[in-house]
């Protein structure tokens, strides 16, 4: 019997290695996986690259693990928003590297990294710094730039429901990057705030089939109220 | 130089805020796709009558949205690309963030209306970063909103507070796009970007094209 689920935080984040590429879901703080964010720090992992809309905010989750020193470097589209403390922190003394993604460009390797594409040409960013030393290509009179696949070690997604499968739906604008994440990860680990059973979730509406997640842990946000 | 002090001498007034919002907002029509970009292009939406349906899309992945909630209808699972809470129209969809993008790079979106720091009189953008080196950049959506929606409208100032023009022969600040802006709707007046130069179409009533010019850092077309 295939059975993702699994019982604790412990067990949910395994074999994480210090120096791992992990991805995180969310935009904002919506679909952000925030139990097995608190699940990475307990591990102790560290040297990590870490992949994210934006850079955390406030003190706890995303920020916390890098005011702990465990991430060496952050590829992101947005780390400057309300509240971003400790990354502007860390940026202002040196003491974490940015690679700075338009948020497309950003979605669409993930994208081509799950869909077995090493890379793609995108118009976006052509003429502009972001495009600086990467190699441009001219098809039909207009001007592209290469972009690579950005494959994780970990991927970490928030769904709304969730079979012994490990298929997913998702809630709303909390879909963002968590679909294009899962599929983008060597291990996919995924919270969820309602276990289904096997045969409950509407085949047409899961966001994302069972066989890109490796597993499921109950996380409901009961302070949320939904 | 205060509005009241300068409306007494000149005859003419900027338009505030919301004047300039629903300015554009007059400009669009029905069934077009649209993606309104974080600060004042945000509040066009406001300005779209209910009666002319204008599908409103979110880049984290909202086709469809709606104004901000009432207390009952309030989901924070619901947010747009400013992380506030908004609604979502009947006949609305959830898309994930490649699909969302995939929407925009793909030219499936009829309009982009964004904020500026400068507008080129080619029609280069620049609206992410001022270059300071000591700010960690940030560029979000912006860069592909720009080279992907089928046009690009601009809404911002027509100076900045210490009186530079924003319009110019070329952007000092990094671009965030070659040659895309089509139209710019500011404080003042409404440009096209031309392959003369700047098309003044309209100007807020009292203002001369050369009091327009004096606030223009390019040649204007009147």
């Amino acid at each position: 019997m295939i059975d993702k689920i699994v019982t604790d935080l412990t067990e949910a984040m395994a074999g994480i290695s210090d120096g791992a590429t992990i991805l995180i879901g969310g935009f904002g703080s919506v679909g952000q996986p925030d139990t097995l964010i608190e699940g990475l720090i307990e591990s102790g992992a560290g040297d990590l690259v870490v992949v994210s809309n934006n850079a955390g905010t406030g003190r706890a989750g995303l920020a916390r693990l890098m005011e702990l020193g465990r991430v060496r470097k952050i590829i992101c589209t947005y780390p400057r928003s309300a509240g971003s403390v400790v990354f502007e922190e860390l940026y202002a003394a040196g003491k974490i590297a940015l690679e700075i993604v338009p948020q497309g460009t950003l979605a669409e390797r993930l994208r081509a990294a799950g869909a077995g594409i090493p890379a793609f040409f995108t118009p976006t960013a052509y003429g502009t710094k972001l495009a600086e030393g990467k190699e441009t290509r001219r098809i039909d009179g207009r001007d592209y730039v290469l972009e690579y696949a950005l494959p994780g070690d970990v991927a970490l997604v928030e769904a709304w429901e969730a079979d012994r499968w490990g298929n997913l739906t998702y809630r709303a604008s909390g879909r963002n990057f968590n679909p294009v994440m899962a599929t983008a990860a060597k291990l996919t680990i995924a919270q969820t705030n309602h276990i289904r059973d096997l045969g409950d979730l509407a085949p047409d509406l899961i966001g994302t089939p069972g066989l890109y997640v490796d597993r499921v842990l109950h996380a409901p946000r009961e302070a949320e109220g939904v | 130089m205060s509005e009241t002090v300068q409306t007494r001498i000149t005859g003419w007034q900027p338009l505030d805020r919301k004047a300039m919002a629903a300015r554009v907002a007059d400009d669009i029509p029905e069934g077009w796709y649209v993606n309104l970009g974080i600060g004042m292009p945000t509040m066009i939406a406001d300005y779209v009558p209910e009666t002319r349906e204008v599908v409103i899309h979110s880049e984290n992945g909202i086709v469809g949205m709606g104004p901000a909630p009432t207390p009952e209808q309030d989901d924070p699972w619901l947010i747009n690309a400013g992380k506030q809470r908004v609604t979502l129209l009947k006949g609305g969809s959830y898309v994930h963030q490649a699909d969302s993008f995939a929407i925009i790079r793909g030219g499936h979106l009829d309009l982009c209306v964004l904020g500026a720091f400068e507008v080129a009189q080619n029609g280069d953008i620049a609206n992410w970063s001022t270059g300071d080196s000591d700010m960690a950049p940030a560029v979000g959506g912006a860069m592909d909103l720009s080279a992907g929606a089928k046009r690009i409208w601009v809404i911002m100032q027509h100076t900045t507070r210490d009186g530079r023009p924003r319009l110019v022969e070329r952007c000092g600040y990094p671009l965030t796009a070659p040659g895309v802006v089509k139209r710019i709707y500011t404080d003042l007046a409404v440009l096209d970007v031309t392959p003369d130069g700047f098309a003044v179409r309209e100007m807020v009533p009292g203002l001369t094209l050369s009091e327009l010019r004096e606030r223009t850092a390019a040649p204007l077309i009147g």
